[in-house]
C-alpha cells in the first residue's frame, strides 16, 4: 500500500454505509410548497462520528446539485471517497472526533432518496414527470424528519456549498431555533436570472433529446446526449477563466489540428469525458427537478429572517474570488442583510482561482475557518491565552 | 508559549470599554484587542478587516469578523447598533475620515479613535533638522511603502472634532512605555480619544 493511501486511511472516517429512513406513509404524506403531497419518502443518509450524550454535537452537511449522502469515507470494497472527504474526518474541519456529522441525499435526487426515478406506489412505475415539483424548502422539511428521527433537537451547525448552501439558508428561514450555526458557502439567497438561464439551457438540452420521451425513458435508457450537454454547461460554469487556462490552455488532444469536429482541444475532451461519465451516475429527470428547485429559490425580502424576529444563529459565510457562478457579491448581499439585523456573523472571501469548484477543492483555508468557527460555537472562547491582562 | 506584552494602546482601550458592551472594531487586524475584550470583558465583538490573513487569525481566535474595507462596512448598520466603535490605528488608512467618523458616531454610542501623532518630537526632529520624512515607532514605514494616507497631530484632531461638533469624552496620550501628561502634542507617540455626538 502506498504511503499516500495509508495517510488517507489514517485521517479518514473509514468504511461507511448508506442508511435509509422512510417516513410520510399513507395518511402522513409531506405537503410540499407547491401544495401537492408526496409520500412515502425515503431519505438516504450517512453519519460519521458519535452523537454525544446531550445531543449537542450534530453537524448537518448539505450536498450540492449532483452530490449525494456519501460525504466522507469509502464504501465497502470501493475506492471512491465521499464528496467532502477532505473536510470531514478525524482532525478535519468537521472533526468526527468531536462532532456527529450527518449528510442526506435530497428529495428529487437519484442517490437513494425518493425522486422521479423512484417507483410511484400509485402506478408501480417510476414517477417520471408525475413527480411533484420540489423546492429547497421541501428538501429541508424532509431533512427535518430525519433529524427528528435521529433524536436531535438542535443542530450545532448546518453547512454546505452551492445548492447545499441554499439548504443551509433555508434551514435558518424554516427552523431557526434548531440551528446554532449556519455555514453557507459559495451560494446565494436568491437565484439570479443568469443562474436561472444556465439551468434553463441545461434543461432544454435534456428535453430536446428525443431519448428523453417526455420523461418516460426508464425502460429505454437515459437521454444521454442531452444530459451530457447539460453537464458540460455546468462544468463550464464551475471553473474560472484562469483555472481553465491553467488546466487546458489551448493544448491539443493530438499533435496537430485535424480539421474535424472531434475533440481537438483538451478542454473539449475534458467536457466530453465529464458529460459521458455523468450520464452513468445521474438521472436526467432528477437534473430537471433539482435545477428547477434552485431556480425557485428566493429568500429575499425578509424571508430569511422575518421582520421583528430575533434569532441567535451564528453565521460563517464563505465565498471565492474567482467564482462567477455564485459570485462574492451574492454573499456580500447576505452579509448586508445580516448587518441590518445585527446578527453575529463572519464573512470571508477566499482568494482561489478554481471558480465555483473551489468549495470542494480549497481545503486548507476552509478548514481553518470552519474548524475554529465550530470550536467557538461549541465551546466559547477557549483558545490558548493571547496577551493576558493583569 | 510566551505571550507578548500587551500594547499600551490596547490596554487603554481595554479599560475604556464597558463590561458586556457591543463592540465593533474597524480594521481590527488579527483581533488581539477584540479577543481580549470578548474573553475577559464579555463584550459582543464584531470586527471588520480587509487583510485575508488577518481575517483568518481573527476566526482562529473565535471572533466574528467581516472581510471588507472600513468604508464599505458601515452603512447597513442601524443607528446605535453598538456601544463602542473602535477605530484604532486604522484611521490613517481611510480615505474619507470625515464620513467614517460620522458613520461610526451614527451606529455607535461612543467612538474610540487611536492614531499616531505626527507632531511627536522625534518626527519634528527628523523633518526640521534632518529634512527627512519621519520614521518613528508609531509611524514605522518609509514614505514609499506606508499604508498611511494621512498624517495628523493631536492638535489637528482636536480642531477637527471642534469643527464637526464632536464631543471628546476622554483623551489619552501615549509615550513609549507610559501615558504622557505634559505637552502631549510634542511628547506623545500615539493618542486615544473617546468621542460621542455633540449636543445639537
Amino acid at each position: 500500500m502506498s504511503k499516500e493511501k495509508k495517510d488517507h486511511i489514517k485521517d479518514s472516517v473509514g468504511v461507511v454505509e448508506t442508511k435509509f429512513y422512510t417516513f410520510a406513509g399513507p395518511g402522513q404524506e409531506l405537503t410540499l410548497e407547491s401544495g401537492e403531497t408526496l409520500g412515502p419518502i425515503t431519505l438516504a443518509y450517512e453519519t460519521y462520528g458519535k452523537l454525544n450524550k446531550d445531543r449537542s454535537n450534530a453537524a448537518l452537511v448539505c450536498h450540492a446539485l449532483s452530490g449525494d449522502a456519501h460525504a466522507a469515507g469509502v464504501h465497502e470494497g470501493q475506492d471512491d471517497p465521499g464528496w467532502w472527504d477532505d473536510m470531514i474526518g478525524p482532525g478535519k474541519a468537521f472533526d468526527t472526533n468531536k462532532y456527529f456529522v450527518i449528510c442526506s441525499n435530497v428529495i428529487a435526487g437519484c442517490k437513494g432518496s425518493t425522486g422521479p426515478s423512484s417507483i410511484n406506489p400509485a402506478t408501480g412505475r417510476p414517477y417520471a414527470m408525475d413527480f411533484p415539483f420540489i423546492t429547497i424548502s421541501d428538501m429541508v422539511n424532509a431533512q427535518r424528519h430525519l433529524i427528528d428521527f435521529l433524536g436531535i433537537k438542535k443542530l450545532l451547525c448546518v453547512a454546505g456549498g452551492s445548492m447545499g448552501g441554499m439548504q443551509v439558508l433555508q434551514w435558518v428561514a424554516s427552523y431557526p431555533e434548531m440551528v446554532r450555526a449556519a455555514i453557507p458557502i459559495a451560494t446565494t439567497k436568491k437565484h439570479s436570472p443568469q443562474q436561472i438561464a444556465f439551468n434553463e439551457t441545461a434543461r432544454q438540452a435534456i428535453m430536446s433529446d428525443p431519448a428523453w420521451r417526455e420523461g418516460n425513458y426508464y425502460e429505454y435508457g437515459q437521454p444521454e446526449r442531452g444530459l451530457a450537454v447539460a453537464r458540460m454547461i455546468g462544468h463550464i460554469t464551475f471553473m474560472s477563466d484562469q483555472s481553465m487556462e491553467e488546466k487546458f490552455s489551448r493544448r491539443l488532444k493530438k499533435e496537430r489540428l485535424n480539421f474535424n469536429f472531434d475533440a481537438e482541444f483538451e478542454v473539449e475532451g475534458y467536457l466530453r469525458y465529464r458529460g459521458a461519465n455523468f450520464v452513468k451516475r445521474f438521472d436526467a429527470n432528477s437534473y430537471l427537478y433539482l435545477t428547477r428547485a434552485l431556480d425557485y429559490f428566493d429568500l429575499s425580502g425578509g424571508k430569511l429572517i422575518p421582520a421583528g424576529k430575533n434569532i441567535d444563529t451564528r453565521f460563517l459565510i464563505i465565498s471565492f474570488k474567482s467564482d462567477w457562478l455564485y459570485p462574492s457579491v451574492q454573499s456580500q448581499d447576505m452579509v448586508r442583510l445580516l448587518k441590518r439585523r445585527s446578527m453575529d456573523a463572519t464573512y470571508c472571501e477566499l482568494k482561489s482561482t478554481y471558480g465555483h469548484d473551489a468549495f470542494l477543492v480549497e481545503v486548507e483555508e476552509q478548514t481553518t475557518l470552519i474548524k475554529h468557527f465550530l470550536d467557538k460555537v461549541h465551546n466559547g472562547y477557549m483558545v490558548a491565552d493571547y496577551h493576558d491582562i493583569s | 508559549m510566551t505571550s507578548p506584552e500587551l500594547r499600551l494602546d490596547h490596554k487603554i482601550i481595554y479599560f475604556i470599554v464597558d463590561e458586556g458592551a457591543r463592540v465593533l472594531d474597524l480594521g481590527c487586524g488579527e483581533g488581539d484587542l477584540l479577543y481580549l475584550l470578548a474573553r475577559d470583558k464579555h463584550v459582543v465583538a464584531q470586527g471588520i478587516e480587509m487583510n485575508d490573513k488577518a481575517v483568518q487569525e481573527c476566526v482562529k481566535k473565535g471572533l466574528s469578523v467581516f472581510h471588507d474595507n472600513i468604508m464599505n462596512g458601515l452603512s447597513e448598520y442601524p443607528d446605535q447598533s453598538f456601544d463602542f466603535v473602535i477605530l484604532n490605528q486604522s484611521m490613517e488608512e481611510v480615505t474619507n475620515v470625515d464620513t467614517v467618523i460620522h458613520e461610526a458616531l451614527r451606529i455607535g454610542n461612543k467612538v474610540i479613535v487611536g492614531f499616531p501623532n505626527f507632531a511627536y518630537i522625534k518626527s519634528r526632529w527628523m523633518m526640521f533638522f534632518k529634512g527627512r520624512a519621519p520614521v518613528t515607532k508609531s509611524l514605522p514605514h518609509s514614505w514609499f511603502d506606508t499604508p498611511n494616507v494621512r498624517f495628523l497631530s493631536i492638535l489637528d484632531f482636536k480642531e477637527f472634532c471642534d469643527e464637526k461638533g464632536i464631543r471628546i469624552l476622554s483623551a489619552h496620550y501615549l509615550g513609549e512605555k507610559a501615558e504622557v501628561k505634559v505637552l502631549p502634542n510634542l511628547r506623545a507617540l500615539n493618542a486615544v480619544f473617546t468621542l460621542t455626538k455633540g449636543e445639537s
